[in-house]
Parts: C-alpha cells; structure tokens; sequence
C-alpha cells in the first residue's frame, strides 16, 4: 500500500536555513546539510528545500547546498524558488535535486511547465501553487507571496496538470506561518480536481493538522516547516501519530 | 571491478551516481559514461532512466552503437546489468508511452499505462510502497519483505513469462517491481533514493 508522505521544508536563504512567519522577520538556524542529514535519518519520506529569497537575490548559494546535501541524503530531494527556466531547472537536477518546483514561472509562463516536463520527466517538475482566499474563491499569489495575479487557484491546479505537472504543491497564504492549520477546503477542493498527488502546506502547528491534511484535505503528502525545525516534534514522532490515526505512514 | 552507469542524456541521473558512489566507496570504481569501449570492459553495467519510454529509447539510439554494445554485453556476455526505473521497462518488447515504441526486448513482454480505476488511484505513483518478494532474488539478500521502496512512475512493466518477477507492489494492482533474468535485474522502484534499504541493494548488485 502507498504510504502518505511527510515531507520537512528548509527554508533557505543564501545557503543558511530560515524559517519566516509570513515570510517576514527570518531567523538564523543552521546549516541545511546537517539538517536535511536529521531529517532523513529520522525518517523523511523527502526533504524540501525552499530558496525563499531566490527570487530577488543571487542565488548560486542554493547549488553548493543541493550538491552537498544530494551526497549526504538518500531520500528525494525537492528545491523550489526562483526557478525560472529550463537552465534552472537543468542546473538543479544536475547538482543533485530530484524535483524541482516551479512557482512564479508556471503563471508567468506556463510552457515552461509543458516544456520541462517533456524534457526531463513530469516525475521531477513540482507547481507550487501560493493561493489566498478573496470571497469564495481561491486567488493565485506569486513572487514569495507579493504579488496577486487573480487568476483562480483551482482552474490553475487542473491547468498545470494537463501541461505535465507531476504534482502540485499548495500553500495557503493565508495560513503560512500561522500554525493554524492547513486550509482543508483549498486543499480538498484541489486534490478532488486534479489526479496528480496535492502535497499540502502552510500552517502546521500540530500533528492533528497532519492528520487532517490528509484525512480532511485528501492530500497524499504534508509539508511543514517549523514543527520540525524547532524541534517541537520529530518527524518520528510524526508518523506515529498518524500511524495511531490509522493514516499509511512509512514506520 | 569497474561499474559503469550509462550516461546516454535519459535524464536526471545525479541521484544514481551518488548512491553508488556511497556504496562503492574507494574499493569500486564507478564510471559514468556512454564510452563504448568503457562500457565493453566494465564488469557491471546499470542502466538508469527517466522521463518516457520513448525519450529513453530515444536517447538510447542516439547514441552510435549503443544498443549493440548493451545487447553484447547482457546477452552474448551475460554481464550482470541493473536497469532502474524507465531502464527496466526498456528489457520489455515494446512500450506505448506516448507513442508505441521498441524496446531491448531483452525480456517478453509490454509497458502499459497503470489502470488508475477511473481516477481511483492517482498518477503518477509517488511515494513509498511496500514491495513484496516472490522470489529470491540476488539483489535483494538481507532486504526483509515488505520493505519499503521510493517509487515514481505512471507505466508499469508486463512480463510474459511471470516466473521473471521478483517483486510485486500494490498500487491499484500488483504492479512488478523487480525482475531478475539471469544477469539481468531491474528495479521500477528507485533503490537510489530509498535511503538505507536501497543502498543495500545497490550494493548487492555492487557485490554480485
């Protein structure tokens, strides 16, 4: 039986791991090779890393980091964030990254996604779908959360999929940060749509919003940040939780 | 020993290349190359693949001699060889990702889309599922049943002769998950990105 996914997210700025509340007042917490080494040693089913500034700063500080972990870590690696092109996604997978996930990009210029998924493989190209609620729709937000573009989140998620995504990545924007929770109606409403995986994020305070990511949300992977970095909870602990929730987990 | 993993642009294969040389350490040397002579006196060879059925056997034949060389070496040599993911489908006959296309026919038999019942099951499968041993294969010496592998794929692989299965996995059907012929192994999984139990197969093959 496939088993649901826990997935920590680093995230990364200028090669040292941050964790923003609302992508804002970012902290200084260690070195993302010796953290992503925890996190597959303690049971990762993938690490994620996240180059939060990427899409404004000099970036080439996030290739030593993949390479060097890529050598470390034998879990799948996803590394999303500022990914432009082609040649990005190319350098990425060449240093080491097994995903790479498209944000800003893919609304931009949606080819990109059909592009790159017919040249290196829908299973290595990764949305990532920033969505916020404005009435009773979902809007897409771009550029680490800054700009709205007011195109419809869900109609989005089925479009990337048709262009050969190979999953989708949803955060909503406004829980990320919070720890309140993922958005369980965004992230059922898209997972229902599409019939690629939905890896759910934004929010995680607890383990019972991992649960309901999953159960609620029908999410087949959660991602979350600061209930792991800080060390709140281990991933261990983690997938024991969902274990005695009767949730698939990889013990 | 040299192990040779073919270098033919089957895309992303940084993965492969870490975890063997993880395993091998300094005591085996790990080439990557397309170099038909390299390939001829290595006394391994692991064939990686991803994308589509068709861009691997693409990129395959864009390579001058590539495939005869491959054939001489499993074939007429019996070298042992490991394809991984797409690199296994590539043994079947034939494969109709995107369009029907040839494959090594080093193994009867097809590469079909994987039925998702109408929705049911999600695709591609991604994720860990548990494989289940229904034979003994070299490659999986001290790997317990129902361990856990790392798996990306939307096609699985249909051998003829069944008795070539050395694992199944349950998605949406028993999907072959590893086939042993001889000195041909493949795994549909990817045993280089399922941490420690997948490094143990690697080296197996490693150790063959």
């Amino acid at each position: 039986m496939l088993k649901n996914r826990i997935i920590p997210c680093l995230d990364v700025k200028n090669g040292r791991v941050v964790k923003g509340i609302n992508f804002v007042d970012l902290k200084d917490a260690g070195d993302p090779v010796e953290q992503a080494k925890i996190y597959s040693d303690g049971g990762a089913d993938e690490i994620c890393f996240l180059d939060i500034t990427a899409s404004n700063e000099n970036r080439d500080t996030i290739y030593d980091v993949v390479e060097k972990t890529s050598k470390k870590c034998f879990v799948p690696l996803t590394v999303g964030g500022g990914v432009r092109s082609i040649e990005d996604i190319n350098k990425l997978l060449n240093c080491g990254a097994d995903k790479v996930s498209i944000n800003t990009a893919a609304v931009q210029n949606p080819e990109v996604v059909a592009e790159s998924s017919k040249k290196f493989g829908s299973q290595c190209i990764v949305v990532a779908i920033d969505a916020k609620k404005n009435g009773n729709k979902w809007e897409i937000f771009t550029h680490g959360g800054r700009n709205n573009t007011g195109i419809d989140a869900i109609e989005f998620a089925k479009k990337m999929e048709d262009s050969g995504a190979g999953e989708l990545l949803v955060t909503s924007m406004d829980r990320d940060g919070t720890q309140a929770g993922y958005d369980i109606d965004l992230m059922s409403k898209i997972s229902l749509k599409v019939n690629i995986p939905v890896i759910a994020s934004g929010g995680v305070g607890n383990l019972d919003h991992l649960v309901d990511g999953i159960k609620l949300g029908n999410a087949s992977a959660v991602l979350a940040a600061s209930i792991f970095h800080y060390g709140k909870h281990s991933v261990k602990e983690a997938k024991e939780y969902l274990d005695s929730k009767g949730i698939p987990v990889r013990i | 020993m040299n192990v040779t993993i073919v270098d033919y642009n089957s895309g992303n294969i940084s993965s492969v290349i870490n975890s063997f040389k993880e395993v091998a350490k300094d005591k085996v040397n790990i080439e990557v190359t397309s170099d038909l002579n390299k390939i001829k006196s290595s006394d391994k060879v692991v064939l990686p693949g991803q994308g589509s059925f068709k861009s691997c056997v693409n990129a395959l034949t864009n390579i001058d001699g590539l495939s005869d060389t491959l054939n001489e070496f499993v074939i007429n040599n019996k070298k042992p060889l490991l394809g991984i993911c797409v690199g296994l489908q590539m043994f079947a006959d034939v494969g109709y990702e995107e369009t029907e296309t040839k494959g090594l026919g080093w193994i009867s038999g097809k590469v079909s889309k994987i039925d998702n019942q109408n929705g049911k099951y999600k695709l591609p499968h991604i994720g860990w599922n548990q494989i289940n041993i229904v034979k003994d294969s070299k490659i999986f010496k001290d790997i317990e049943n129902n361990s856990h592998m790392y798996f990306v794929h939307s096609y699985e692989f249909l051998p003829k002769d069944k008795n070539v299965i050395s694992a199944t996995t349950d998605y949406s059907s028993n999907i072959v998950c590893s086939v042993e012929k001889e000195n041909i192994f493949g795994t549909q999984f990817h045993p280089e990105k399922s941490d420690k139990i997948g490094l143990k197969i690697i080296g197996n093959f490693i150790n063959l």
